[in-house]
């Protein structure tokens, strides 16, 4: 195992850098902010010859990620980047790849959605897609960026999964802030993933029909056939991760990151790099002997519900922290975990919804100090509440 | 954790300010930093920021920076009463300017150093550049980075002659704050 | 000639019943100013101006004003400097200063 090389790069840079690596046969993508630098990146690396791909200019997300689709038919490695307004614009063609079963891997900055109109971070663009049959995952950091596109690769072409996957990295915060950024060797990560080899494309020697239509008798069929491989992407995720962690050093802890939650009586839950922001406070609040936890979900799909449930047993109240809203309810992360804790008619701990963030709404640390003190409090209050 | 905030307008490279020292820290000092703009659109003349979090653990927390150790000005004309926002007791306030006294009273209990880095850079690389400048004098005035370091990162992400000229440049701004000092 | 001042006792809303419904908000309200983008100043010599009007025409911003006694002047709450009036004036009235100090 060689050791990469250190950088110190934006969080668009490292995912440029992670693609690079993968050798994509095709990169089809059109700018929106504060996704475009990745973009912009692997433009330059193909023109200066560093990446051999096809770089596909096209007049808009819903025609990206249709080629990106058209690519993977004939057995090329795709990779298309997008944002809120770019990725609800392709949300059709979201629906094509995963029933289709095309192991796209797509890179989404995540950005509040108009109107207003925002271009900063927050998770409505993706949290609303839980349901298109994409495996979600939510970086914290760069360099967690820069493995999880040679991950995704991994996973989703893995002949068990056969499933597109989106990296989400939230906008701005960490997509355009430079931090320290180990980029592997080319030798390490071409013995890591292998090319891509599927029987699901358009191929001379052996014809096939793709993108047919199922109607009633059979459509539910292939829906469960997607859905069993978006469970079986579970074992598959922690079986990449392991082996990652031998060929490069980096361990990654499954589908949760849970940090102190062992004999924690209260955890924020919460995805992405705002959980950068609480675990200062939960080293603070544990130094004077208070037992505060912080789990971060890292895959919302296909969603952790037994590490979830493992994670906060025994925890007496869990505050949701998250960036979208589901108008109406509550926010989706929250009925994700809620919904896990309950399910099995197991007793479960106090759970609050802290909706905050927003179009890029600062969350700082005195914030985190008051969610951990309402955790604390006996008082019933409502059950959400925006930061 | 030491906070430094830049303050230029868009274009006079603040940012580049920024993510320099980030690069100096990091890759020459094996420490950890985070450097990121004021996020959001931009052009030419607009006053911009940047910022730089360094520690000797990884920094993990991203929020809006508020308080901080160092205020970096690149040009004069952005001097107001805001610019000494959230600067704390025993910081450092660094001002490139070609006069010898500011518009606006600094307190007494943060030091104030002023540099013309804009001639300086006039003569080192005839465009008034003053990034490397500012970082040199910087270095100069503070533990926050050394002098090396920054050399090593002008010569990592500049190239040929350009890499040169300002390594020059930031050398002068050097001499001349310690200079001011003796 | 109406143009939109800076509504300088603008509060921005702190509360949530103090927000408007939907996006939409009454127009030509200006509550910021944008005099710090500028770097230099333009300055019309009033004395020797024709009244041509041609700065008046090309101002981006439409920050040269007709004061209705024969003068013009300029809203220095919005000139961003851009000194595009000081070119194109043909009887070189108007001069650029440096700001500021």
């Amino acid at each position: 195992m060689s050791s990469g090389s250190k950088t110190f790069i934006s969080g668009n840079e490292a995912i440029a850098a992670g693609v690079r690596l993968v050798r994509p046969h095709v990169i089809a993508a059109y700018p929106i902010t504060p996704q475009t630098t990745v973009i912009e990146r692997l433009a330059e690396m193909v023109a200066d010859g560093t990446l051999s791909a096809e770089y596909l200019h096209v007049e808009s997300e819903h025609s990206a990620l249709s080629a990106c689709i058209g690519g993977s038919a004939v057995g090329a490695r795709t990779f298309t980047a997008s944002s809120s307004q770019g990725l609800l614009y392709m949300v059709e063609c979201m629906h094509y790849a995963s029933g289709g079963r095309f192991p796209v891997v797509m890179m989404n900055a995540n950005r509040s959605v108009a109107l207003p109109w925002n271009i900063y971070g927050d998770q409505r663009d993706s949290l609303s897609l839980l349901d298109s049959g994409w495996i979600q995952v939510y970086a914290e950091d760069a360099q967690e960026s820069l493995d999880l596109v040679i991950q995704a690769y991994a996973v989703a072409e893995h002949p068990d999964v056969l499933t597109p996957v989106m990296v989400n990295l939230d906008g701005f915060v960490l997509t355009h802030t430079y931090e320290l950024v180990n980029v592997p060797d080319q030798v390490d990560v071409d013995d890591f993933l292998p090319p891509f080899q599927t029987t699901n494309k358009m191929d001379p020697d052996r014809p096939m029909s793709l993108g047919f239509t199922a109607g009633p008798q059979h459509n539910q069929a292939f829906k469960q056939l997607q859905h069993l491989a978006m469970l079986s992407a579970e074992r598959v995720i922690r079986e990449t991760e392991e082996r990652f962690g031998q060929l490069f050093g980096r361990n990654y802890p499954g589908l949760v990151d849970a940090f102190l939650c062992e004999d924690a009586e209260y955890v924020i839950v919460t995805l992405g790099s705002v959980a950068g922001t609480v675990r200062p406070v939960v080293e603070r609040l544990r130094a004077m002997g208070e037992r505060v936890g912080l789990l971060r979900i890292r895959y919302m799909r296909p969603f952790p519900e037994h590490e979830i449930r493992a994670a906060l047993a025994g925890v007496k109240s869990v505050g949701v922290l998250e960036k979208d809203i589901s108008f109406g309810y509550e926010g989706t992360v929250f009925t994700n975990v809620n919904s896990a804790l309950t399910r099995t008619g197991a007793k479960a701990p106090r759970l609050l919804n802290f909706i905050g963030g927003l179009g890029g709404k600062d969350i700082s640390v005195t914030d985190i100090e008051a969610l951990f003190a309402r955790l604390q409090a006996s008082d019933e209050g409502e059950t959400v509440t925006f930061v | 954790m030491i906070e430094v905030r830049w303050h230029g307008r868009g274009g006079q490279g603040a940012f580049t300010a920024a993510r320099l020292l980030g690069v100096a820290v990091v890759l020459f000092e094996n420490r950890y930093a985070l450097a990121f703009p004021s996020f959001g659109p931009e052009r030419r003349g607009a006053p911009v920021l940047g910022f730089t979090r360094i520690d000797d653990h990884k920094v993990a927390d991203r929020s809006l920076v508020t308080g901080c150790d160092v205020v970096a000005v690149l040009d004069d004309t952005l001097l107001d009463s805001s610019v000494l926002q959230g600067l704390r007791t025993g910081g450092l306030f660094l001002v490139n300017t070609s006069h010898a006294t500011l518009p606006i009273n600094p307190p007494d209990d943060i030091r104030t150093i002023l540099i013309d880095a804009t001639s300086l850079a006039m003569r080192y690389l005839g465009r008034p550049i003053t990034n490397t400048a500012m970082l040199g004098a910087l270095a100069a005035s503070s533990d926050v980075l050394k002098i090396q370091s920054l050399i090593d990162a002008v010569r990592r992400e500049m190239k040929g002659a350009s890499a040169e000229k300002n390594v020059a440049l930031a050398e002068a701004a050097y001499a001349a704050v310690r200079g001011q000092a003796t | 000639m109406n143009h939109p001042v800076r509504n300088a006792s603008f509060k921005p809303p702190t509360r949530l019943e103090d927000y408007l419904v939907g996006t939409a908000f009454p127009s030509g309200h200006l509550v910021e100013i944008n005099a710090a983008w500028r770097s230099e100043r333009p300055a019309i010599d009033s004395e020797r101006c024709t009244n041509c009007l041609i700065c008046w025409l090309l101002c981006p911003d439409g920050v040269i004003r007709k004061t209705g006694d024969g003068r013009l002047e300029i809203d220095y709450d919005y000139c961003k400097g851009c000194g595009i009036c000081a070119r194109e004036c043909r009887f070189d009235v108007i001069r650029m200063e440096k700001e500021g100090l």
